[in-house]
């Protein structure tokens, strides 16, 4: 920045500019200082905001932490009369939900974007880019209504007795037909993540500069593999961003799941079952939680929420920045 | 041009009139009473009705109510953030040593709770009160279980499992429904116990009235429970319970309001009484008060003023409005008793009530 700076100082001066023009740059200068504050100040207010979230969240659930420990991660039991709280099926249907929904929604949501940023006759990608934005502006309780009353019927009549007829065999498919449980979770889920994983992943698409494709061509390779090895991975680190996207909002979001999910806070192999998540709990029960102890095991949960978040983030940062290394190297 | 102008006319005409109402509002707050309150979701209906035909009685008297559930309620008047607070279940012992002052849980309307079902042919059903406990439990799985077969006679019941459905989200309509549980089976009282959420034995959790409804329409089997004025509004089936006295009643308005001139023999005097499985023949047994939770001793002149003159009226002309909304009315020996208990609240030691 200084740089620059400095550049534009020498510039005005060997080129004795008229005065006008010196004044601007007089005031763009204090413009600059002010700019400078602005986005340092905005920058440190969300630090602020994060931080404070944080610190609030732990002196709420201090009575909860200092009541259950390192149990609270471990236990299974809910039971608000007894004031006995364990989180673990909760953490389990947060991740459980949240990676159904992406084993569904990613192989969609990037085949959708490679159709429409490759393949697509241009005069089709706008109404279906249209249509994939309104589809991201649904409101979830609208998701959650529809699948209370289309989706898990569905499930409960067709979809899972012949899961259970084929697959049967496989514990993930075993127990009675409810419709909702973890499964219709998964699939509400999946539908609400994937317009977001085709948006974003479109641009990054149509961000691989032409010269990628032309040269994979040049070389005699078919569409296939100039997707997949001139355009994909060249954007995977883009992509894995889509997905994160996807992934995150699949985390936190509460009011579609807890329509669907069953809202029973029991670890269960099969998907039929119902399940619970820490966005669902929180929501559920923290307005007519009374007992201290009860809403700072709520607040805890949310701490827990928020920990994961930065874990799963974490990760795949992690995995952005070891692929990111591996493309510059394909690319040198 | 003199489009122009005149648009600039109106402009100051919408401006002046704009002004007029301001200053019309910035007049009249000064006469007003501005009443916050915050609480139960279950009579927020009737309590919005209420509060908007008595600024026809009072028209200086507003209200402010927040409907962010009992809990929030509870919470809110024990650290007096708000005039008033609202509850569908009443307050613990351990919450009241908490609250400033002395609180009083003031009755407004009834409401009640009622199973509803999911069957082929909607069979009419009966049920004893073990059996709804039982079936919560998880010991009756069956439909055509015998002791089901046994309250039902003549009914052709399916060899169905039974899908049991419960609110997810903490709620009144839960508290009452395991609280008339917890009074009918000693086994769902150490087991599971009371409260506005519990550890349920078995069964799927729907999102509020319409979540649970939703449920137990679209799954053959299902059996959950929701408020009674939600089930008439939706023509579900509501079974008949037999009651203390031992007869098979109903749910209605009648026989909830019934359920409380039962209680109202024994009414402790601070009103905290669930009155779920109380004596007398047409009453219905899953039925409960909701409360309005007011401090005994009024911080402000005016607003405590205000506040009781509202409470009477509630009590009194206000109960006309609640057959529209499917509330059960007090019953008069109830409104004696509460008539006593308003009489009571203070400012700075004297009665805000004025002689009648």
């Amino acid at each position: 920045m200084s740089r620059t700076a400095a550049h534009e100082e020498g510039a005005a001066e060997t080129l004795s500019l008229p005065r006008f023009v010196r004044s601007a740059r007089v005031t763009g200068r204090w413009g600059d200082q002010v700019f400078r504050l602005l986005i340092r100040a905005s920058a440190l207010a969300l630090l602020v905001i994060v931080l404070g979230l944080v610190v609030v969240m732990i002196m709420a659930a201090l009575s909860s932490i200092r009541a259950f420990g390192w149990w609270f991660l471990f236990t299974s039991i809910w039971d608000p009369v007894a004031e006995h709280f364990g989180a673990l099926p909760l953490i389990y249907g947060t991740i459980v939900s949240s990676v159904l929904a992406l084993l569904i929604a990613v192989p969609l949501g990037i085949g959708a974007a490679v159709f429409l940023s490759e393949v697509a006759p241009p005069w089709i990608r706008p109404p279906i880019s249209f249509l994939i934005e309104l589809l991201a502006a649904v409101p979830s309780v609208v998701y959650g209504l529809w699948g209370i009353f289309v989706l898990a019927p569905w499930l409960r009549t067709q979809v899972q007795p012949a899961l259970g007829a084929t697959l049967g065999f496989l514990p993930l498919f075993q127990g009675p037909p409810y419709g909702v449980g973890m499964l219709a979770a998964g699939l509400i889920l999946a539908i609400m993540v994937v317009p977001f994983i085709i948006a974003v992943s479109r641009e990054v698409l149509l961000a691989v500069p032409d010269a990628q494709r032309e040269a994979a061509l040049a070389l005699g390779a078919t569409r296939w593999e100039v997707t997949r090895l001139a355009v994909l991975r060249y954007a995977r680190s883009g992509l894995i961003g889509a997905i994160l996207l996807g992934l995150g909002r699949a985390l936190g979001e509460t009011m579609a799941v807890t329509m669907v999910i069953g809202n029973r806070a029991e670890i269960s192999a099969s998907l039929f079952a119902p399940g619970y998540t820490m966005a669902s709990m929180i929501a559920n029960e923290f307005a007519e939680a009374t007992s201290d102890l009860y809403l700072s095991a709520l607040v805890e949960v949310g701490l827990l929420l928020f920990v994961v978040t930065v874990i799963v983030n974490a990760l795949a940062r992690l995995l952005v920045w070891s692929v990111g290394g591996a493309v510059k190297e394909v690319r040198e | 041009m003199k489009g122009v102008q005149v648009l600039s006319r109106l402009t100051v005409a919408a401006f002046a009139a704009l002004l007029l109402i301001v200053g019309y509002d910035g007049g009249s707050v000064s006469a007003q009473t501005l009443m916050n309150g915050a609480g139960a979701t279950f009579p927020y209906p009737i309590y919005s009705k209420w509060f908007d035909e008595y600024t026809r009685v009072d028209p200086s008297a507003r209200f402010n109510y927040q409907s962010i559930g009992s809990g929030g309620g509870i919470r809110q008047i024990t650290e007096r953030t708000v005039d008033f607070g609202a509850s569908d279940g009443p307050m613990t012992d351990e919450q009241f040593k908490k609250a400033t002052g002395e609180l009083f849980h003031i009755p407004t309307v009834l409401g009640a709770v009622v199973a509803t079902y999911n069957l082929p042919g909607d069979p009419k059903l009966r049920f004893a009160p073990d059996l709804l406990a039982d079936i919560f439990l998880g010991k009756i799985t069956k439909w055509n279980d015998p002791r089901i077969a046994a309250a039902n006679p003549g009914i052709g019941l399916p060899n169905q499992p039974i899908i049991v459905v419960h609110r997810s989200d903490g709620s009144g309509t839960t508290y009452i429904w395991v609280d008339y549980l917890s009074k009918v089976s000693k086994d769902w009282e150490q087991k599971v116990g009371r409260g506005t959420s519990v550890n349920w034995p078995v069964g799927l959790g729907g999102k509020g009235n319409e979540g649970v409804t939703g449920q137990v329409k679209s799954t053959p089997g299902a059996i959950g429970y929701v408020e009674l004025a939600y089930a008439i509004k939706n023509n579900l089936p509501a079974p008949m319970v037999r009651n203390e006295a031992g007869k098979f009643v109903q749910p209605s308005i009648q026989s909830t309001t019934a359920a409380a001139a039962g209680a109202a023999k024994n009414m402790p005097s601070d009103f905290r009484v669930s009155v779920t499985n109380p004596p007398g023949d047409d009453a219905y047994p899953i039925a409960s008060f909701t409360w309005l939770l007011v401090y005994k001793d009024q911080p402000d002149h005016v607003k405590g003023q205000a506040l009781v003159k509202f409470l009477w009226w509630a009590i009194h002309d206000g109960q006309k409005y609640t057959s529209d909304l499917l509330y059960a009315p007090l019953p008069a020996q109830v409104v004696r008793q509460i008539e006593a208990k308003i009489g009571q609240i203070t400012y700075q030691g004297k009665p805000l009530l004025a002689a009648r």
